[in-house]
């Protein structure tokens, strides 16, 4: 026992030059280690719509059909009607009469999201299971069951994000009130 | 004297809220003593068991009296086409004081709740900085920290009342997506300064280590004033299903922005464009338009009790009680009415008026045994009214949902029974 109480001296001296540097030097704790963005390049999945984070890849629609049967179709239905009202993906119209159905055609402003939120969350039973090929195909295949490209329309970043959404102009940012 | 009892300060039977302090109380007493005395000779008060042996001893963790275990969250049934996804309500009835146990604390998960070995959890920062940074969750509990006590409220709480119905609703199964806590955690300023933020950089969009990924982009401005980057609830390690070993906490906003398991934070120029900021969290309004980054959590109050599902077993005194908060600061005032909104008297505050937490209230209130209405209505120290469900519904329609922050009318009829009226 008599060999911890001088440590337990020691360490409450350190404790307090610590605290000293924090509180009159203004010197912060900086305890983050130096990391690179290509470091980063697996973890990183954000994919914005300025095209930054978009792996390198491509995918058409009809290579996407066979992924959407295999993996999406049992909860998004053969053509995207959905097998309940959240799995809706295709079809609505924010014009009609009724409450709107709101898909992917109908009201998503961009098409960048499409293929963020299925590379990070989808298929929800097992999500980051895609390849990037696969959500390339599989993007390109939402967007054709929504009437936005054709069967063959090669998606990849580029293209991905020259496209304008059906809805691209229906939202109203209020994000400077805060 | 007054022919009432009490002094009465609105219709229907409000009583002067001093009568919940010193002065009043001493003639409630007296009533309530002059009518004990001689009213039941038969009544003796004996020993009770549990007095008359040892109970069990001290124990490593510790557990409610099992007769408070009906006070339960209400979990929203499972959707199979949404694993993990959905949420559960706190027993907003059954609580008092302000701060929500961790345990009764409200869940909204998007994949279900992660179990994430603290050892292995990183927190990664990068983009628009001058050096991308990685952070061990050991590292970050040597960080200094600070302590707040603020609300959490999912936006689409109270959501179900713009599209009527739910006679049956209670004020958990109504309101139950709102919760009080003790945040403790560091500033994110301090760890976004460390990583050196860029001046072209305008936005922070935040990413969670839940199966969904689930991610919302913050205003720099935000980030750098107030959020935190929390690592504890009430003192202890923040919860699983609360984003344990950390979460991002803006105060004020809707609360899928306190983006939880937080494992990454890119610095940007622009918003992400999320899929829980575009297709989800969105307000459409009449026209059709919809609103994008609601962040703001509106200005609020709820009686709690009595609420509905609740029965006033007796004509006589009740003592009005429940919670008020404001996205945009402290609550200044609440006011009750017990005749639909036509005659109002300010309420007592009973807690502490913290900014962007709830605030208990309550009113003495005398039940003549006939139809009444039961309603709150709380103002801000910003001036803020919460308002009525017609001004909301004329405000926005009803195709949104998200921040109903309406003004909640319980009604009470001559049985003594309670329950969602919309007036």
């Amino acid at each position: 026992m008599s060999i911890f109480k001088p440590l337990g001296y020691i360490t409450f001296a350190i404790s307090i030059v610590q605290f000293g540097l924090l509180a009159y030097s203004q010197e912060a704790v900086r305890l983050g280690t130096p990391i690179s963005e290509g470091q980063l390049a697996e973890f990183d999945l954000i994919a914005t719509p300025d095209g930054s984070g978009f792996p390198e890849g491509s995918g058409t629609a009809r290579e996407g059909k066979a992924v959407y049967d295999t993996r999406c179709a049992a909860c998004h239905a053969a053509t995207g009607e959905g097998i309940s009202g959240r799995t809706v993906i295709a079809g609505g119209d924010m014009q009609s009469e009724e409450t709107p159905l709101r898909t992917v055609g109908s009201y998503w402003p961009y098409a960048s999201t499409i293929f963020d939120f299925v590379r990070r969350a989808m298929p929800a039973d097992a999500p980051k299971s895609l390849s990037n090929e696969e959500v390339y195909q599989v993007t390109a295949y939402v967007l054709y069951l929504n009437g936005i490209i054709q069967e063959d329309t090669l998606i990849n970043a580029d293209s991905l994000n020259a496209i304008k959404m059906p809805n691209a102009d229906g939202f109203i940012d209020r994000s400077h009130i805060q | 004297m007054h022919q009432d009892k009490f002094e009465k300060v609105a219709g229907n039977g409000l009583i002067n809220r001093r009568y919940l302090l010193g002065l009043g109380l001493s003639g409630v007493g007296i009533a309530a003593a002059s009518s004990v005395l001689g009213a039941d000779s038969a009544l003796k008060i004996e020993i009770p068991t549990w007095s008359k042996v040892p109970g069990p001893g001290a124990s490593a963790y510790g557990r409610r009296s099992t007769h408070t275990e009906h006070m339960q969250r209400l979990a929203r049934p499972p959707d199979p086409f949404y694993p993990g996804g959905g949420a559960s309500l706190s027993p907003l009835q059954h609580l008092q004081g302000t701060i929500t146990p961790n345990s009764l604390h409200f869940e909204r998960h998007h994949a279900g709740v992660p179990n994430i070995s603290p050892a292995e959890h990183k927190l990664v920062i990068n983009g628009l900085v001058r050096q991308p940074l990685v952070f061990d969750y050991e590292d970050l509990l040597k960080y200094p920290m600070v302590s707040k006590i603020h609300f959490l409220e999912c936006s689409g709480n109270s959501g179900s009342l713009l599209r009527g119905g739910n006679a049956d609703g209670t004020a958990q199964s109504l309101h139950g997506l709102v919760s009080c806590a003790e945040w403790t955690g560091i500033p994110l300023s301090t760890l976004l300064d460390e990583a050196g933020v860029l001046p072209k950089a305008r936005w922070v969009a935040a990413v969670g280590a839940d199966a969904a990924s689930m991610g919302r982009s913050v205003p720099l401005n935000k980030a750098l004033d107030d959020v935190l980057v929390a690592l504890y609830q009430n003192g202890e390690p923040v919860r699983p299903e609360q984003g344990y070993p950390m979460r991002l906490f803006c105060p004020g906003w809707e609360g899928n922005i306190s983006v939880k398991w937080l494992t990454h934070l890119k610095l940007t120029n622009e918003p992400a464009q999320f899929r829980d900021e575009t297709s989800k969290y969105t307000d459409t309004q009449p026209d059709r338009s919809s609103y994008q980054f609601t962040f703001r959590m509106g200005t609020k109050s709820l009686i709690t009790s009595p609420s509905g599902q609740m029965a006033l077993n007796r004509q006589g005194f009740y003592k009005v009680t429940g919670i008020a908060w404001s996205g945009s600061g402290s609550i200044r005032r609440v006011e009750v009415s017990a005749d639909g909104g036509r005659s109002w008297a300010d309420a007592l505050i009973e807690s502490n008026q913290f900014e962007k937490a709830l605030t208990r209230f309550s009113i003495p209130w005398e039940w003549n045994g006939g139809d009444a209405v039961l309603q709150s209505r709380a103002t801000d120290d910003q001036g803020n009214v919460q308002p009525t469900r017609d001004a909301v519904i004329a405000d926005q329609g009803a195709i949104n949902f998200y921040h109903n922050p309406c003004i909640q009318s319980w009604g009470i009829n001559s049985a003594g029974e309670v329950s969602n009226v919309y007036i």
